[in-house]
């Protein structure tokens, strides 16, 4: 009786001793980290989400050239690492800016300006959202819920919450970041 | 002289107020001072209005403060703040006292608050593991029963009675089961979930002990919003301390039975909280709804049978186990047994947590706990149950929040999220929003809620546009019709709901004089 592939199956295992895939065009300490968290979780149930977190996690995205390698470790299709990759909101197929501004967009923050709020960001930061402005400072983004819904309109730039922001409390944060981003870059 | 114990929040609402900098001033001033304080990050008393809040022990009980500024800190000790005295503007008193938690049923939420979240003797002290105590020393059968009698039902949005949920994977025949916790609190309006893991997570270890005793099953995964980093670094820290204390792993307590305990995170997909659609998402696939039958207590996680509940579901059974099935089952009313930690939020003045039984009503929530609007201006529209609710119009406002009696009127009460707007709300606009957030975040999978999401955007934008009004409105109930009836999971099945509500009972913010409802 022949096996039967049904969707999310994994292909039979018919060559575990196969070099590991090369992971594409990507600089060698990127590969490196790759191969290492590849390492570090392939054998785990369930494993491609918490990869792929775990590869964000260290270079702020996960690079389109790495899926090969990902695929052969999981014994998945290139199509199948690609389409969990693209799937999620959260997952990045390039870096981010040197910054990430969330405006909450939902409906609690909605109820108290979350939408004049995210279009003031868009016009102080001259980014429109899902963008990242040009030298790569700043990436904004549309999140929609932190959780902050008593504390309505809600934000968060890289790994900050804020509540309650007013237009001029917006103003102030993103005065600080430029301020930052500044200072950082000296 | 011995330090004066004090309480500042590490709730990630506390934190979005500004805690971490009043906490940091405080340190810094008491130290210039020669002031010995003990500074401890307690969970949030849920009352976000008045955060960041200090508490002080004093003999009396504890005394609080707020919403307080880094700037108060020196007024604040001029004042006699570690003496608990109330002659500062921001003092409010003994916080039991303060009318907002006083009459509130904090069964679940009763340490919330009052602990240190990731302190095991503090979890011990106030009545931690009572209930995975008695549960492993009940006859088999028991604790399932237990759970069965108390009424418990889902706490997710489902309702759906947990005892019978849990006797069905009990009942399976299985070599591995699974306990799944739902912790994918993706609805606006909502944060229990988020309170829960942030602020008492041994609690929902503890319940998630119990249900893997109770149905045998030795692992269990809780699966937590991207969007909630703190509340994963929380239960992360209090699974590896239950571990090393000896709650979790191959001998729980000593009784030679075994429960792994593991986080997964999601990755920002909303459809992740449908229950079929999260158990896709840790298997490593694309977050798709599956078709049911199988029901996953038969066919889960794996393949396996699995129990998956919501986080306060699963937080609520310690005390179930603790005081009794019928401790809890005596509150509330008809066949909503229990509490529910209601969450209001948007533009309401008090925001917060709030546990009652059921019973109580929507207006009692809005006024008596919440203070009315926050902007002051009149409260225009209420959307009860999350984004998939239904805005709930005043006259509906007494009505008793039970499952049954909002399901009557088609409503629901959903996981317990209320979000307020008042009258700058533009209900075609939020119409068109909860369409806009389906077709986001559809998983594509069937074509009521794939195409019927877009196309519900297009004619609300042209009900809007006042283009063939009469004609889109038909075509409007049509579509609605498809997705309530036709959609594989209640994401495209509900996202109808806002939309009915808020055309038959705000015509007018569609340029409409009044709109017959049309039953969907």
């Amino acid at each position: 009786m022949p096996h039967i592939l049904t969707v999310g199956d994994r292909r039979p295992d018919t060559d575990k001793a196969r070099a590991p895939a090369p992971t594409g065009a990507m600089p060698p300490e990127q590969a490196l980290a790759i191969g290492t968290l590849i390492r570090q979780h392939e054998h785990r149930p369930g494993a491609l989400l918490p990869l792929l977190h775990a590869i964000q996690d260290r270079l702020t995205y996960i690079p389109p050239a790495a899926v090969p390698a990902i695929a052969a470790a999981l014994n998945l299709s290139r199509a199948e690492v690609h389409g969990v990759l693209s799937y999620y909101h959260f997952f990045r197929q390039q870096a981010p800016g040197r910054h990430v501004v969330q405006v909450c967009q939902a409906e609690a923050c909605q109820a108290c300006g979350a939408n004049e709020l995210l279009a003031q960001a868009e016009g102080a930061l001259a980014c429109a959202r899902g963008q990242t402005i040009a030298d790569g400072a700043v990436t904004l983004e549309a999140v929609y819920c932190l959780g902050l819904c008593a504390s309505s309109p809600a934000l968060q730039i890289d790994q900050e919450l804020h509540g309650r922001v007013s237009p001029q409390r917006l103003e102030g944060l993103l005065q600080a970041l430029w301020t930052r981003d500044a200072e950082t870059a000296r | 002289m011995k330090p004066v114990k004090v309480f500042i929040p590490r709730d990630s609402a506390a934190l979005a107020a500004g805690a971490d900098a009043v906490s940091a001033a405080l340190l810094s001033e008491c130290e210039q001072r020669g002031l010995a304080i003990e500074l401890v990050r307690n969970s949030s008393r849920g009352m976000f209005w008045l955060e960041p809040l200090i508490e002080v022990q004093t003999p009396a009980g504890r005394v609080a403060y707020g919403p307080v500024d880094p700037q108060d800190i020196a007024g604040l000790l001029d004042s006699g703040l570690l003496q608990g005295r109330l002659g500062h503007v921001l003092a409010l008193g003994a916080t039991e006292a303060i009318p907002f938690l006083a009459r509130q049923e904090r069964l679940t939420f009763c340490r919330m608050g009052v602990t240190a979240p990731l302190s095991l003797t503090d979890y011990e002290a106030h009545g931690g593991w009572q209930g995975l105590r008695r549960a492993l020393a009940l006859p088999e059968g028991a604790i399932v029963q237990e759970v069965l009698d108390s009424g418990l039902r889902g706490r997710g949005g489902a309702a759906f009675p947990a005892g019978i949920k849990w006797r069905t994977v009990a009942q399976a025949q299985a070599a591995q089961k699974y306990i799944v916790c739902n912790a994918d609190e993706g609805d606006s309006g909502t944060y229990s979930d988020r309170m829960t893991l942030e602020g008492d997570p041994f609690m929902l270890i503890e319940g998630l002990l119990i249900a893997g005793l109770a149905v045998g099953a030795t692992q269990g995964y809780v699966y937590i919003r991207s969007e909630y980093p703190h509340a994963i670094a929380s239960l992360d820290e209090a699974i590896t301390k239950a571990r090393e204390a000896g709650f979790l792993g191959p001998d729980v307590c000593g009784s030679g039975q075994t429960f792994e305990l593991e986080v997964r995170k999601a990755a920002g997909a909303y459809v992740c909280g449908e229950e079929t659609a999260m158990l896709e998402s840790i298997e490593g696939r694309r977050g798709i709804v599956r078709a049911k039958p199988p029901l996953p207590a038969l066919r889960g996680l794996f393949g396996q049978p699995t129990v998956i509940n919501n986080v306060i579901t699963l937080a609520s059974v310690p005390l179930i186990l603790a005081r009794g099935s019928a401790f809890y089952r005596d509150f509330g009313m008809g066949r909503s047994r229990g509490t529910l930690p209601f969450q209001l939020g948007g533009n309401i003045r008090h925001g917060g947590l709030v546990e009652k039984a059921f019973g109580l009503s929507l207006r009692e929530l809005l006024y008596d706990f919440g203070g009315g609007s926050r902007s002051g201006r009149p409260i225009k529209a209420v959307q009860v149950g999350g984004p998939l609710g239904a805005y709930v119009p005043e006259s509906q406002w007494d009505l008793p929040m039970d499952y049954e009696a909002y399901a009557a009127v088609g409503a629901g009460l959903g996981h317990g999220g209320i979000v307020v707007h008042d009258e700058g709300a533009d209900m075609a606009q939020l119409a068109r929003y909860a369409f806009a957030f389906c077709a986001l975040e559809s998983c594509g999978k069937c074509t009521p809620c794939r195409i019927g999401s877009t196309r519900g955007v297009e004619v609300i934008d042209r009900l809007i546009a006042q283009q063939n009004p009469d004609q889109q409105l038909d075509l409007l109930h049509d579509l609605c019709d498809t997705m309530v009836h036709g959609s594989l999971c209640a994401m495209g099945s509900m996202t109808p709901l806002p939309v009915l509500s808020a055309l038959r009972h705000y015509p007018a913010d569609f340029g409409l004089v009044s709109v017959t409802a049309q039953a969907a």
